[in-house]
């Protein structure tokens, strides 16, 4: 049993950092895209300063598109996509593009929500002061919607963990397709309660060091 | 100070089409402390909020210190709203800010430099008497200090105008009272001109010096407090006051009352003359004071007396035309 964990360990090693890379390129996205798409969906809103119906409609139907759509088919249906974008539709890389499209539309809705809990009032108070829209924008509202935001990215983190598992589909690997691999199809149950082991442990520290990080930043 | 002209504001709801503002006129002058009354839903906090256009008017003027406020450009407003401070019945600071940062915020907005910024910060904190408190974060403050920090915040640009909006609604009774003084301390050492509303007379006798009565989007009185307080015109204005002098006589007690029952209310120094003791000499009637009160508005006394008075018809009779002559005001409140 040891014999074999120890065997796995290059495995694992190998399997870590295609997890890492894949969940690192499409939280950087998320972050990226991810904020301004859900401060755009939150501002066009109705009452508020850049109101535009038809704009934050048709926006909230593409959010809402693309977040419905089962990650496995996503990562099918992008394949053309990520053909064009990186010149190959296998490996870790390949699989951040359309791990990364879920990411944005994840995280965006997320940070829309969080904005939406910024009190109107202390919105009024700033326009008051004579602030003007990029002010409002980045010296109080996202100032204030940063624990929200730090909770929000930390629920995008953990499940991009879980979407990065079905990677393997178009061979990125990571852990959770090592898991599939070795532990489900070929029968090798220490291997999958390892992998499967070391995943838990990756969320329960992603999760705390969110929750730390949100708790500092919230001051209420 | 301010000059509304033929204000007009109209929502439309869904449902309904409601007038919040109709045809409001009036002026504030500079330096005056002027309060705005009104049940709520009366209109006074839309009206308010013209004054920096967070409410823009559907017609009319809304001068500010000379300047047409509802016709500027964007650029122009945002200048004219940094010499306009306001501050908010819930206080509205940043939560995830300290109140260091709180109160330099307008600051930074209007372009001063961290130099005069902090500065100008200790300053606005010793005014406000939150000296120790500047690296403290709002959610450890009580409502008092956090409304302290909103007025240190709303002066930060050296305004020459406060806008109160209900300040003291989500305060205890004691702490109403400190936050009222601070405002009408900042009033006579800076001359800031201040308008507040309110839906509290109390509110509006301890500190303003004139007042608008507002209801349905109108002013349906418009004094100088005293004489708002001493003589009422309007039925909304005589509904306030008499809500806050309360000077109610329980149920029970009125059903017991033989004779008359005459509220008598003296002004300025009418207070100081015997008429009561005049009174009864003249006319031999009986005479039982069941309630009194005296308030100084604005320095001035005022008396209100509940009287119940008993005699023959038409002593009683001329003693309340005695009292009427001799006296602000004296009526039959109950037969």
């Amino acid at each position: 049993m040891i014999d074999q964990i120890l065997n796995l360990m290059p495995e694992l090693g190998k399997a870590f950092w295609e997890t890492f890379q894949m969940v690192g390129i499409s939280l950087s996205l998320a972050l990226l895209l991810g904020v301004p798409i859900g401060l755009l969906l939150f501002i066009t809103d109705k009452g508020l300063f850049w109101e535009n119906k038809i704009f934050n409609t048709a926006g909230g139907v593409l959010v809402n598109t693309i977040r419905s759509i089962p990650f496995v088919i996503l990562l099918v249906i992008l394949l053309p996509v990520t053909q064009m974008i990186v010149k190959t539709t296998i490996g870790p890389l390949a699989a951040s593009v359309s791990l990364s499209v879920a990411a944005i539309v994840f995280y965006a809705r997320l940070a829309e929500a969080s904005l939406r809990e910024v009190d109107k009032g202390v919105i009024e108070a700033a326009a008051a002061m004579g602030a003007s829209i990029p002010q409002i924008i980045t010296q109080v509202l996202l100032v204030e919607a940063l624990p929200g935001l730090i909770r929000g990215f930390t629920v995008t983190t953990i499940s991009l963990i879980g979407y990065s598992a079905m990677a393997g589909i178009v061979g990125g690997g990571g852990v959770g397709d090592l898991a599939i691999r070795f532990g489900y199809y070929r029968y090798q149950m220490d291997v999958m309660v390892v992998t499967v082991a070391v995943l838990i442990v990756l969320v329960q520290i992603v999760q705390s060091i969110g929750d730390y990080t949100a708790q500092r930043a919230d001051k209420a | 100070m301010i000059k509304f002209e033929n204000v007009s504001i109209t929502f439309n709801t869904k449902k309904a089409t409601v007038n919040a503002v109709r045809n409001v006129s009036f002026e504030v002058n500079k330096g005056d402390i002027f309060g705005i009354v009104g049940t709520s839903g009366a209109g006074k906090s839309t009206l308010l909020r013209t004054v920096n256009l967070l409410e823009k008017p559907c017609s009319g003027k809304v001068n500010v210190d000379g300047v047409d406020i509802t016709v500027l450009d964007k650029q122009s407003l945002r200048k004219a709203r940094q010499k306009i401070g306001m501050i908010f019945q819930h206080y509205n600071l940043i939560h995830t800010k300290a109140v260091y940062e709180n109160v330099s915020l307008p600051m930074k907005i209007s372009g001063k430099s961290t130099k005069e910024i902090s500065k100008r910060v200790p300053d606005l904190l010793e005014i406000v008497g939150l000296s120790d408190k500047a690296h403290i974060y709002p959610g450890q403050l009580s409502g008092g200090q956090k409304q302290r920090v909103g007025i240190a915040r709303a002066l930060a640009n050296e305004s020459q105008l406060l806008l109160c909006d209900e300040p003291t609604s989500a305060l205890d009774l004691e702490t109403t009272k400190s936050i009222l003084d601070l405002i009408h301390d900042i009033n006579k050492k800076y001359g800031i001109t201040v308008l507040l509303i309110s839906h509290e007379m109390d509110v509006i006798k301890s500190i303003c010096s004139r007042v608008a009565v507002m209801s349905e989007g109108e002013v349906v009185e418009l004094n100088d407090v005293y004489s708002l307080f001493s003589n009422p015109q309007h039925e909304i204005t005589k509904q306030l006051v008499r809500h806050s002098l309360n000077m109610k006589i329980p149920e029970g007690i009125l059903g017991d009352i033989e004779g008359k029952l005459v509220r008598v209310l003296y002004r300025g120094t009418s207070a100081l003359n015997p008429i009561l003791s005049n009174a009864i000499r003249k006319y031999p009637v009986d005479m039982n004071i069941l309630h009194g009160r005296i308030e100084y508005i604005n320095n001035q006394p005022m008396g209100v007396l509940l009287v119940n008075i008993n005699g023959e018809n038409n002593d009683v009779v001329n003693l309340i035309h005695y009292l009427k002559e001799n006296t602000a005001t004296a009526e039959v409140i109950h037969d």
